[in-house]
C-alpha cells in the first residue's frame, strides 16, 4: 500500500515538474512572438533561448513551438538535428568541450579527445554513465593562439595536454569545481 | 523575352523560364533526377548540368544545373560538351557507389557507360569497386529530396524532413515516430526515383 | 521619438570635448588585455587581484583600471600597459599586481623581470609598439583594441567614434559610395568582392525592404580576427552597418554571430543598448530622419552559415541548405528582399575610410589588393597571434620579422591559408608577396585570414585528412559531389594515413577533387578538395612515403610510428610507467625503462611525461 502511495506521489512530483516546464516553455514562446511582432520572425533565436534555459532542446519544447507557432514539426526536428549546438538529449553535471580546430588539431586536439575518451569511457556527443561529464567537440573556439583549448562549463583552459587537462579533470570528479 | 541558344539552336523564352525549360522548348532532352516540374527546382542532384558561358564576358565558361538557372540573354549553352558528360557521368558514379541495388541508378549507369572499361578512368574504377563491396552503407536513397518537397509544397503537410547534415544527411519523420501529419496519401513514394519508399498497410 | 533614457545629441565634437575635459592625461592607468585569449590565459585573474588590491589601498578613485581587447600578441598574455609612460608587462601573474602597483604606479619603477624580453637580441622592451612583433604591422582596424574599453561608448566618441556616421548622414549615399569606391575596397570575408559594387547593386535594386547583414560567423578554424574586433570595439562594427545600412536604405541591419563567441555577444548587446541611448541606432538617428536598427542572430554550430545564402536561410529559419545563385543576395536575399552581406572586418573599415579619406585607404597595398589585411598568425611559430599588415607583405617577413619564426628550433615546412578552402605553401614560395591574386595563383585562397603555420613535424597527409573530416562534417549534404565525392576523398586518405594507400590513390584524389570542384553546388564544395590537391601538388613525395613505403616522414600517422626508449637517457625515473594509460610501459624504479609495442596505443602520454627526453618515436 505505501508503495503504491509514494509512486503517486512521485507521479504528481513529475506532473508538477513536466507543467513548470510546459510552463517555462510557453513563457519563452510568448517573448519571442512579442520581440517579432512588428518584423520577420527570427526562428533560431527561439531555439537558442530554448536552448539556454534547458541546455538542450527537448522534444516537447519542438512540439510546442509546432503548435503555437505554426511551423511544421519536421522543419524544427531538421534544424535541430542540422546546427551542432541544437543538442537533443540533456547535458551530464559538467560540459566539456575540446576545441578541435586546426591549430588546435596541429598542436594535438586528437590526443587530448582520445585521452578523454579512454578516461571517461564515452565517445564525443554523449554523456558518462554515471551522468557527471559530457564530452563534445567543437570545430573552433576562436582561441586559436593559446590552444590546445578545452572549455569546462563556460570556463576556457589554454595550452592543454593529456596530463594536464587529467589533473583539472580530478577537481570536477571531485565534487570541486572552480 | 530572352533569347539564347542551346546546342547550336537559338530559342525565346519569356523571362524567368529556366535553361532546362527552354532546352525543351527545343525538345532537347536534359537529364534529371530530382527535378519535377510541380516543385520548385531544387539543384542538388547536379545530374542536369549544361555548361554555360557569354560571348565576351571575363567570365569563363561554367557548368550550372539547368532546372534551377535563369536562361540568360545571349548565354550560348551545351548540354552535351565533354566537360558536361564527364560531370554528369561523375554524379552517376557517385550514386551508383552509394546505391548500386537500385534499378534506377543501375539503368542511368548502363546508359552512361558508366563501367571499368577503360583503366585509365581510376575515378570510375575507384567507385564501381565501392559499388560492388559489402559496404553496409549501401542504400536505396538519393536524398534527392523530392519526397519532402512534394509533402511540403504540394501536399502541405511536411510530414518528413531531412535530419542530420553531410553525409550523415538522411530522411526521416520527426523523432523517427509515427508521424502525426501523414496522411498516407503516397505521393512520396509515387515520386521517389528508386523505389527508397514503400506504402504499408499500418497495423 | 527620443526615449527617456536618450541622450540627445546636438553636436558630436562637443560631446567628444566634454568627455576628453573630465579625463586627465595623467591619471594613473594600468590597461589591461582582455578578450576571450586574455581571459584564457589568466588575464581575469589579474583584473581581479587589481581591482582587490587597489580598493584595498584606497586606490580604486586614484588609478583608473581600463579592460580593452586583445591587443594581438596572445602568445605572451596576461599583457598591460601602465600609464603615465606607456610601459608595458607580459607574462603577468595574479602574484606579480602588489608589486606593480607598489613599484611603477606608485613609486614609478620599472620592473625589468615583467618587460617583453626581445629573444634574439635579449633586449629589454620597455613600450609594446617596439617589440619585433609588432614593428612591422600596420594596426589600422586591430588599433582600437589598445586603446577603449569595449564597454564605453564614451572612449569610443573620445577617439572619434561616430564621427564618420555624422559625416556619412550629411554626405548622402551617392558621394559615400564614391569615396568607397575610390578606397578600393575589397570584401575581408575571404572572396575579395569590390565592396562599393555590392553595396550599389543592393542600393539599386527593387525592394520596399532592404537589409545589411554582418558576416560575424568566422567559421574557418585558425581564425579569429573577427572574434577580436567584436570583443574589442563592438561600436566600430555598428557605426560600419549603419552607414551601409544608410547608404543602401535599409532599416534593420542582423549581426549573425556563431554562438561560440559568447564574449562577442555579450560586448555587442551592451554596446547595441549604449548605441540606442546615445540615438546613434533607432528612431532620427542624429537629428536626421534615417531611422535603423540592428538585431543580433546567434549562429547555432554550422560552418556552412557562414557562407552567404545559408546564413540568409539560417536568419529566416529556413532548411540549411545552399541554393544556386542567380538570384545573389544583393537582388533576392533575405526574405526575398536585396541584401547586402558584409565581413565584419570589411564593415569597420568604412568608418576609418570615411574619416580618413579613400587616398589614406587606398595608399597601402598592392595595385589590386587595397589597404591592409589582418592574419590569424598561429601554429608552430614563435609569437602568434593577430597581426595587421599591408596587403602585399611577404610570407617570410609575416612568419619571420613579426612571427619571430618556427619556435621550438624547428625547420618551416609549410603555411596553411584559406581554412578548409585554402591550401598549404611550402618553402619555395616564402618570398610569395600575399595578396588575393597571387593566393590564387599558387593554389589557395585568402579566405578570412587564417595562418597556420607547420613545420617538420607536421603531417601533410594527416592535414588534408583533417580538413576533409571538417568538409565531411560541416557538408549541408544538398548536393550529390560533395557529400558523397567528400566522403570518398576522405576515405581514401584516412586509408593512406593507415598505411593502407594505393598506388592510384594519389591520381583518385586529384581526378576526383576536380570533378568536386567543378560540379558542386556551392562554394563549401567547390572549395573542399583544395587542401588535398595543393597537399599533392608540393608535398607528392609525402603522399609516396605513406603508400609506398608505409612511413610518416614527420612521425605524426599513428599506424606508421612506434614509440621506444632510449636507453642512454632513460633515468627510470617511472613517470612514463605511472602516466601510461594502458600499462604498454614497463620497467623498475631507477631502471631503464621499455614499451610492450602491442599493448602500446601512440596516445603520446610519454612522450609528454618525460623530462629527459628518452622517449623516442620512429
Amino acid at each position: 500500500m505505501r508503495k503504491s502511495k509514494k509512486s503517486d506521489k512521485t507521479k504528481n512530483v513529475d506532473q508538477a515538474k513536466q507543467t513548470e516546464r510546459l510552463n517555462k516553455i510557453d513563457q519563452i514562446i510568448d517573448q519571442y512572438e512579442n520581440k517579432y511582432k512588428d518584423s520577420h520572425k527570427v526562428l533560431i533565436e527561439l531555439l537558442q533561448e530554448i536552448l539556454e534555459e534547458f541546455d538542450y532542446v527537448p522534444e516537447e519544447a519542438l512540439v510546442r513551438v509546432s503548435e503555437k507557432c505554426q511551423v511544421p514539426l519536421s522543419r524544427l526536428y531538421s534544424l535541430a538535428t542540422f546546427y551542432n549546438s541544437l543538442r537533443l538529449e540533456p547535458v551530464g553535471k559538467h560540459h566539456v568541450c575540446v576545441c578541435v580546430g586546426t591549430t588546435c588539431h596541429v598542436n594535438g586536439a586528437t590526443e587530448i579527445v582520445e585521452n578523454l575518451e579512454r578516461k571517461l569511457k564515452v565517445e564525443p556527443g554523449h554523456t558518462t554513465e554515471d551522468g557527471n561529464f559530457t564530452l563534445e567537440t567543437v570545430n573552433c573556439l576562436g582561441v586559436c593562439a593559446r590552444g590546445p583549448l578545452v572549455e569546462i562549463d563556460g570556463k576556457y583552459f589554454s595550452n592543454m595536454s593529456p596530463i594536464k587537462l587529467n589533473k583539472i579533470l580530478e577537481k570536477y570528479e571531485n565534487g570541486k569545481s572552480n | 523575352m530572352v533569347k539564347l541558344t542551346i546546342d547550336n539552336q537559338e530559342v525565346e523564352v519569356p523571362d524567368g523560364t529556366t535553361v532546362l525549360e527552354a532546352a525543351k522548348e527545343l525538345k532537347i532532352n536534359i537529364p534529371t533526377l530530382c527535378y519535377n516540374q510541380r516543385l520548385k527546382p531544387y539543384g542538388g542532384c547536379r545530374m542536369c548540368l549544361v555548361e554555360k558561358s557569354i560571348p565576351n564576358s571575363p567570365r569563363p565558361p561554367e557548368l550550372i544545373v539547368s532546372c534551377a538557372y535563369p536562361a540568360e540573354n545571349g548565354a550560348l549553352i551545351t548540354t552535351n560538351s565533354e566537360r558536361v558528360v564527364k560531370g554528369r557521368k561523375f554524379v552517376i558514379e557517385l550514386l551508383f557507389a552509394k546505391c548500386p541495388d537500385s534499378d534506377a541508378i543501375k539503368d542511368l549507369a548502363k546508359e552512361y557507360g558508366v563501367n571499368n572499361n577503360d583503366p585509365t578512368d581510376v575515378v570510375a574504377n575507384y567507385l564501381l569497386n565501392r559499388a560492388n563491396s559489402n559496404n553496409t552503407n549501401h542504400t536505396k536513397c538519393v536524398l534527392c529530396g523530392l519526397c519532402t518537397r512534394v509533402c511540403a509544397e504540394l501536399v502541405g503537410m511536411s510530414a518528413i524532413s531531412f535530419s542530420g547534415r553531410g553525409s550523415k544527411r538522411k530522411i526521416k519523420t520527426p523523432f523517427e515516430k509515427i508521424s502525426a501529419t501523414c496522411i498516407g496519401c503516397g505521393a512520396c513514394a509515387y515520386l521517389c526515383p528508386t523505389k527508397a519508399i514503400k506504402i504499408e498497410e499500418a497495423s | 521619438m527620443k526615449t527617456e533614457n536618450q541622450i540627445e545629441i546636438i553636436d558630436l565634437e562637443e560631446l567628444k570635448n566634454e568627455i576628453l575635459s573630465k579625463r586627465s592625461l595623467d591619471q594613473p592607468t594600468v590597461i589591461i588585455a582582455g578578450g576571450t585569449c586574455g581571459f584564457a590565459s589568466g588575464a581575469l585573474e589579474v583584473i581581479d587581484a587589481f581591482r582587490d588590491e587597489l580598493k584595498k589601498q584606497n586606490l580604486d578613485g586614484e588609478v583608473v583600471m581600463k579592460v580593452t581587447g586583445c591587443h594581438g600578441f596572445c602568445a605572451i598574455e596576461p599583457a598591460l600597459i601602465i600609464n603615465p609612460g606607456n610601459i608595458f608587462y607580459s607574462g603577468v601573474s595574479a602574484e606579480d599586481v602588489g608589486e606593480i602597483i607598489s613599484e611603477t604606479i606608485i613609486n614609478k619603477k620599472v620592473i625589468e623581470r615583467l618587460l617583453y624580453t626581445d629573444p634574439d637580441t635579449g633586449e629589454k622592451i620597455l613600450h609594446e609598439e617596439d617589440i619585433p612583433f609588432y614593428k612591422k604591422q600596420t594596426r589600422r582596424l586591430l588599433a582600437n583594441n589598445t586603446r577603449i574599453d569595449p564597454l564605453n561608448i564614451e572612449d569610443y566618441i573620445a577617439i572619434d567614434g561616430y564621427f564618420a556616421l555624422e559625416k556619412a548622414l550629411s554626405m548622402g549615399p551617392d558621394k559615400i559610395l564614391e569615396v568607397i569606391k575610390a578606397s578600393g575596397i575589397r570584401g575581408r570575408g575571404g572572396a575579395g568582392f569590390p565592396t562599393n559594387i555590392k553595396w550599389e547593386m543592393t542600393k539599386k535594386a527593387q525592394g520596399d525592404e532592404k537589409y545589411i547583414v554582418c558576416n560575424a560567423d568566422e567559421g574557418d578554424p585558425g581564425a579569429f580576427m573577427d572574434r577580436s574586433i567584436l570583443e574589442g570595439s563592438p561600436h566600430s562594427v555598428i557605426e560600419g552597418m549603419t552607414i551601409g545600412g544608410f547608404t543602401i536604405g535599409a532599416r534593420v541591419g542582423y549581426i549573425y554571430i556563431r554562438k561560440e563567441y559568447p564574449l562577442a555577444i555579450e560586448h555587442l548587446r551592451k554596446a547595441l543598448e549604449q548605441a540606442h541611448e546615445y540615438g546613434f541606432l533607432g528612431e532620427n538617428i542624429l537629428g536626421t530622419d534615417f531611422s535603423f536598427d540592428i538585431e543580433i542572430v546567434r549562429g547555432a554550430g554550422a560552418f556552412i552559415c557562414g557562407e552567404e545564402t545559408n546564413l540568409l536561410k539560417s536568419i529566416e529559419g529556413a532548411i540549411v541548405e545552399a541554393r544556386t545563385k542567380p538570384p545573389f543576395p544583393a537582388i533576392k536575399g533575405l526574405w526575398d528582399s536585396p541584401t547586402v552581406l558584409n565581413n565584419v572586418k570589411t564593415l569597420v573599415s568604412i568608418p576609418l575610410i570615411i574619416n580618413n579619406g579613400a587616398e589614406w585607404y587606398s595608399g597601402i597595398g598592392t595595385n589590386t589588393s587595397k589597404g591592409t589585411i589582418i592574419f590569424a598568425l598561429v601554429g608552430k611559430v614563435k609569437n602568434s597571434g593577430l597581426i595587421e599588415v599591408p596587403m602585399g607583405m611577404t610570407l617570410r617577413e609575416i612568419i619571420y620579422d613579426i612571427g619571430g619564426g618556427i619556435a621550438r628550433g624547428k625547420k618551416f615546412k609549410a603555411v596553411q591559408t584559406g581554412g578548409p578552402s585554402g591550401g598549404c605553401l611550402p618553402e619555395s614560395l616564402l618570398d610569395m608577396p600575399v595578396d588575393y591574386e597571387s593566393l590564387t595563383k599558387a593554389g589557395t585562397i585568402m579566405g578570412s585570414g587564417g595562418m597556420i603555420v607547420m613545420d617538420e613535424n607536421t603531417c601533410m597527409v594527416e592535414v588534408a585528412r583533417y580538413f576533409l573530416t571538417f568538409t565531411q562534417d560541416e557538408s549541408c549534404g544538398k548536393c550529390t559531389p560533395c557529400r558523397e565525392g567528400t566522403k570518398h576523398m576522405l576515405d581514401i586518405l584516412t586509408g593512406i594515413t593507415k598505411g593502407e594507400g594505393h598506388e592510384e590513390d594519389i591520381a583518385v584524389l586529384e581526378s576526383m577533387g576536380s570533378l568536386i570542384i567543378d560540379v558542386s553546388l556551392c562554394g563549401l564544395g567547390k572549395t573542399a578538395p583544395k587542401p588535398a590537391l595543393s597537399t599533392i601538388k608540393y608535398f607528392r613525395d609525402e603522399y609516396i612515403e605513406h603508400i609506398r613505403n608505409k612511413k610518416c616522414p614527420a612521425k605524426v600517422c599513428k599506424a606508421l610510428i612506434k614509440f621506444s626508449i632510449s636507453e642512454d637517457k632513460c633515468t627510470g625515473c617511472h613517470l612514463c610507467f605511472r602516466n601510461c594509460p594502458t600499462q604498454a610501459v614497463v620497467g623498475e624504479a631507477k631502471k631503464v625503462h621499455s614499451i610492450t609495442q602491442e599493448k602500446c596505443i601512440k596516445c603520446g602520454i610519454c612522450h609528454e611525461s618525460c623530462r629527459f627526453d628518452a622517449v623516442r618515436i620512429e
